[in-house]
């Protein structure tokens, strides 16, 4: 987001010595990927409601079975390492596309949805297996919370995954044009954030569960 | 078809039934009025597809004003009702019927009327004070205002096809929950709310990044009108209270829908979160209706008084400061709820806090007024009645912030005197400052100032007499919400409250009554140069109606008012615009996606109300098909070319010739 | 679609830079895949004191957050970026507010709550 585009700067002073606040509109692409930074933050207030919910509400119980007594390590391990991976490969694909080289923006596209497909076949398995042995999200408020909010974060991956492969079809039937890359940067924006919640995520609900 | 039966159309009611033939036929006789003159062609072409700024915030204030109606008849009922319902009295509604109304009441006011009335102000004047052709995202812009429509429709469906949520206007759990509410009631309180908080958080990211991304060259952060500010501390705070709302209905959805216990009474939910979260939304929400009513009088004192607004500096400051506070208050919702003294304590001295800053912008405009030359116009009184009102409002405010008087106080009519008189007097005679204000600008013609000034007086006065004896009534003990009362002697305050509404009611009435005739008197009133009230920012350089691109050229921006040194700089250079020519601009093309969007929006939640599950489906494949033909739309702007934008320019008298 | 006010601002110029770059991407997924590894290794181990450990966990947490937004997010102090790092400064604001104001207002309630099994008598 450097790109500085000056338009009409006031005459009296040179192009560099006008504050960037004064220059004028900004680049297109500038404003879309501020907006979506914008909605990003909103999401994460979503997920800090969410976070809320379940700190106040991880020790009611109701009897049933606790966090503890539920979670995986080694499993959260592996949907971790999927997602961190993903992130990666997702700024890989973004590269690409920036560089408008299509097979690298294809395969590391693709490599992403796979991990990103992953990590929700994991999770999915995770919460089947959970509501089999009685520990479904209507057993006591904490696993009311515990659902919802890893529940919702499984639900903005799942949605990014759609996202991808819509992203992939443009790339495909419209090519890179200045359109497509600023979609493509904003998913990577997306991407990347849904990491930075699964941070939270592991470290408040899994591994802080004791 | 779900639950959905004949039966839940209230042919066993009366009143509600008679409402609903009359909305149902209003509607029709609108709709056919439309078809008949053949202006569905025009209607689709410039308004329901337009992605311009301007039309979008007409139709946003059309919306709030028509909503305005429909909640005053809900204030009227409640009124009437308190007027007979003393001692043994059971009045005409019936307490699940009342329970309703008040419910609505607050729903529609707070979501539907000043919500909309305020974001359509936005809209309408953010790009042209900014010096800029239109927000930064105008399809979305679409979207929003259709969202937020959709969530008008499913509320007002709610009268004809089932019933409304009986909670009040922000449904506590564990009576909105499904053991308590297992009607339709909330379902259709939560999915409307739902629908058009995307709308609503939509347009806080466009106008944050129009404000922060978007000015005319020239005009940095200390030359953006008043109003650009405090639009921006109300859109920040859209950003980041309402995805609160959001996770909090979704909680409370889940509850209802798949069984969770977030907030029921058993398995160890816990409803008091739903309280600490919902006002975590709702203060900050009183600020982002509050602080544009502040921009507003801001400009209309500053322009009314011919002199720059006093303390520029201090009122940027005061603004943000009350942004960042708004955050810090919210407990005092729920003083009663049974926190300890020390966590009562910080949140009353916090509440004591904020009133600090908006004291310093009560100064300010009074400093503003103070030495200039004031023009009595329509603006002005609304601005004067704004600063002594508000005044009185936020005192009571700063009373109940004590804990302990707060413990006598808390929902009684006291606290229902209270809150209206800010919000009435704030938010209500800012948007009509802003609507008489800019009305020019939008139509070409202002609105007659003799009826302007009557609808003044009537809300004025009506307020007074509507809302000082529930002050007293709420000492007495009186409470909110109560469909009857015991106590004899409230009867003579509730007969002088009804007589206050009856007056308001003139005033709703006079000022449909003023539009009309102003419209049909428009050639009077027709403003030529742009500039009716000799303004002092930039909307006033443009025509009125501007041309949809707003600016041919870019204005170059020095200062403050920036239109107002232009003005008075006339020998020097042309106009605010830069030098040069005149090049071909690009402007957004219209799209039917945000109406699109939200007829499956309206599908999507009408069904899941219904429970009508493959409906549901529908709706929502709808707004994703939409979104991906959206998607591959190529072709988004549209080319106006030198000639248009050249001959439009000749035909327009210099800037402030006619003052 | 395309924004053809726009042309000047694309271009291989207006690009570089401001998406990261190889090295940052792998410098980042470097420091993370430690982060990571730490907390896991932090939140089972007994050479930590055993209270100590959230708070760890905490601090591991925030770190690869902030590894997160520095090397694959972008969000820097630079000038440019004075609008994003702002609007983050703002949302850590809320998001702090609502979940530790959330928690102690919470805690405080529920501990001036009138034990359950005399509400119910109440309720008899």
């Amino acid at each position: 987001m450097s790109a500085l585009d000056v338009t009409d700067a006031p005459e009296l002073l040179r192009d560099d010595e006008v504050p960037l606040s004064r220059r004028g509109p900004a680049a297109t692409r500038d404003v879309v990927a501020f907006g979506f930074w914008l909605f990003l933050l909103s999401d994460i207030v979503i997920f800090a409601t969410l976070f809320a919910g379940y700190a106040v509400l991880s020790g009611q119980t109701a009897g049933g079975p606790t966090g503890v007594q539920l979670f995986d390590r080694g499993r959260v391990l592996l949907e971790t390492a999927c997602l961190l991976t993903s992130s990666l490969t997702c700024g890989l694909c973004a590269l690409s596309c920036v560089q408008r080289n299509t097979a690298a923006t294809y395969l590391w596209g693709a490599v992403t949805f796979l991990l990103g497909a992953s990590f929700i076949a994991l999770e999915f398995s995770e919460f089947a297996r959970l509501i089999a042995q009685g520990a479904g999200p209507t057993r006591s408020a904490f696993l009311s919370a515990f659902f919802s909010l890893v529940g919702t974060h499984g639900l903005h991956v799942t949605l990014g995954l759609g996202w991808l492969m819509v992203m992939m079809a443009q790339v495909t039937t419209l090519g890179f044009r200045p359109m497509i890359i600023r979609r493509l940067l904003c998913f990577s924006l997306f991407w990347h954030t849904l990491d930075i919640v699964w941070i939270g995520v592991f470290t408040i609900v899994y591994l802080g569960a004791r | 078809m779900g639950k959905l039966t004949w039966a839940a159309i209230p042919f066993d009611q009366p009143i509600q039934m008679a409402a609903s033939v009359l909305v149902v036929v209003a509607i029709a006789a609108i709709l056919a009025l439309v078809t008949s003159k053949g202006w569905w062609p025009y209607v689709w072409r410039e308004w329901i597809t337009s992605v311009d700024h301007k039309r979008i915030g007409v139709m946003y204030v059309l919306l709030g004003l028509v909503m305005l109606v429909r909640g005053f008849i809900d204030a009227i009922m409640m009124r009437s009702q308190l007027a007979i319902a003393a001692r043994g009295a059971q009045g005409y509604l019936p307490p699940e019927h009342y329970n309703q109304i008040f419910s609505s009441h607050g729903t529609i006011m707070i979501f539907f009327v000043a919500m909309p009335f305020v974001i359509g102000l936005m809209n309408l004047v953010l790009p042209l004070q900014l010096g800029i052709r239109d927000v930064a995202f105008p399809t979305l812009n679409s979207v929003s205002l259709w969202l937020t429509a959709a969530g008008v429709l499913l509320v007002n469906l709610s009268l004809v096809v089932g019933e409304f949520a009986r909670t009040g206007w922000l449904a506590y759990p564990p009576l909105s929950e499904l053991a308590y509410s297992p009607g339709v009631g909330v379902d259709y309180y939560l999915w409307a709310l739902q629908i058009s908080g995307v709308g609503t958080l939509l347009t806080g990211i466009n106008f944050t990044t129009t404000i922060l991304k978007l000015r005319a060259p020239g005009m940095g952060y200390s030359q953006m009108p008043i109003f650009c500010w405090t639009a921006l501390a109300s859109s920040l705070l859209i950003i980041a209270a309402f995805p609160i709302l959001t996770a909090t209905f979704a909680m409370l959805l889940l509850d209802r829908y798949l069984g969770f216990h977030f907030f029921t009474n058993d398995l160890s939910g816990n409803a008091m979160m739903y309280v600490n979260l919902i006002w975590a939304w709702g203060h900050p929400e009183v600020y982002i209706l509050i602080l544009p009513a502040f921009g507003v009088f801001s400009e209309v004192i500053a322009t009314f008084s011919g002199k720059p607004i006093f303390g520029y500096r201090s009122m940027v400051i005061a603004t943000m400061a009350i942004c960042v506070l708004s955050f810090m208050v919210w407990l005092h919702h729920f003083f009663t709820m049974g926190a300890g003294a020390d966590v009562n304590s910080f949140f009353g001295i916090m509440t004591m806090i904020i009133a600090v800053p908006t004291g310093v912008k009560v100064f300010n405009w009074l400093f503003t007024l103070y030495g200039g030359r004031i023009r009595f116009n329509v603006p002005v009184y609304w601005a004067l009645g704004f600063m002594v009102t508000f005044v009185i409002g936020g005192m009571t405010g700063v009373l109940m912030a004590v804990p302990p008087a707060d413990f006598v106080l808390h929902n009684s009519l006291f606290l229902v005197a209270h809150f209206h008189n800010v919000i009435i007097g704030g938010v209500l005679f800012g948007a009509f400052a802003g609507y008489t204000y800019w009305f020019p600008k939008a139509f070409g013609f202002t609105l007659d100032e003799r009826l302007g000034k009557a609808v003044f007086w009537c809300w004025f006065i009506g307020f007074y007499l509507a809302f000082m004896p529930l002050y007293a009534l709420g000492l007495m003990g009186a409470t909110r919400r109560m469909q009857h009362y015991a106590d004899a002697g409230w009867q003579p305050l509730m007969l002088v409250a009804l007589v206050g509404a009856v007056v308001i009611l003139a005033g709703l009435a006079l000022t449909i009554l003023q539009l009309v005739i102003s419209i049909r008197t428009r050639e009077r009133r027709r403003d030529l140069t742009g500039d009716p009230w000799d303004g002092r920012t930039l909307e006033w350089s443009t025509s009125s109606p501007p041309p949809p691109w707003n600016f041919a050229r870019l204005p170059q921006v020095q200062g403050i008012d920036a239109y107002w040194e232009v003005k008075h700089r006339r020998k020097e250079s042309t106009a605010a615009s830069a030098e040069g020519q005149l090049e071909a601009i690009w402007v957004p093309k219209s799209s039917a996606i945000g109406f699109v969007t939200a007829f499956f929006a309206v599908v999507m939640g009408f069904a899941l109300i219904w429970h009508i599950w493959w409906m549901a489906a529908a709706g929502l494949a709808g707004i994703v098909l939409g979104a991906l033909v959206h998607a591959w739309r190529v072709e988004g702007e549209v080319e106006i070319p030198v000639e248009t934008l050249a001959a439009l320019e000749s035909a327009r008298p210099e800037p402030g010739a006619a003052t | 679609m395309d924004s053809h006010g726009d042309a000047r601002a694309q271009g291989p110029r207006a690009e570089s830079g401001a998406h990261g770059s190889l090295a940052k991407y792998l410098t980042g997924f470097g420091f993370a895949v430690v982060l990571t590894l730490a907390s896991f290794w932090a939140a089972g181990t007994h050479l930590v004191w055993a209270p100590g450990v959230p708070v760890l966990l905490a601090a591991l947490a925030i770190a690869q957050m902030g590894v997160h937004l520095v090397y694959f997010l972008n969000v820097s102090s630079a000038p440019d970026q004075t609008n994003n790092f702002l609007a983050l400064a703002f949302g850590i604001f809320v998001v702090g507010l609502v979940v530790f104001g959330s928690m102690i207002i919470m805690a405080n309630l529920n501990a001036n709550m009138m034990p359950l099994e005399q509400l119910m008598q109440m309720q008899r």
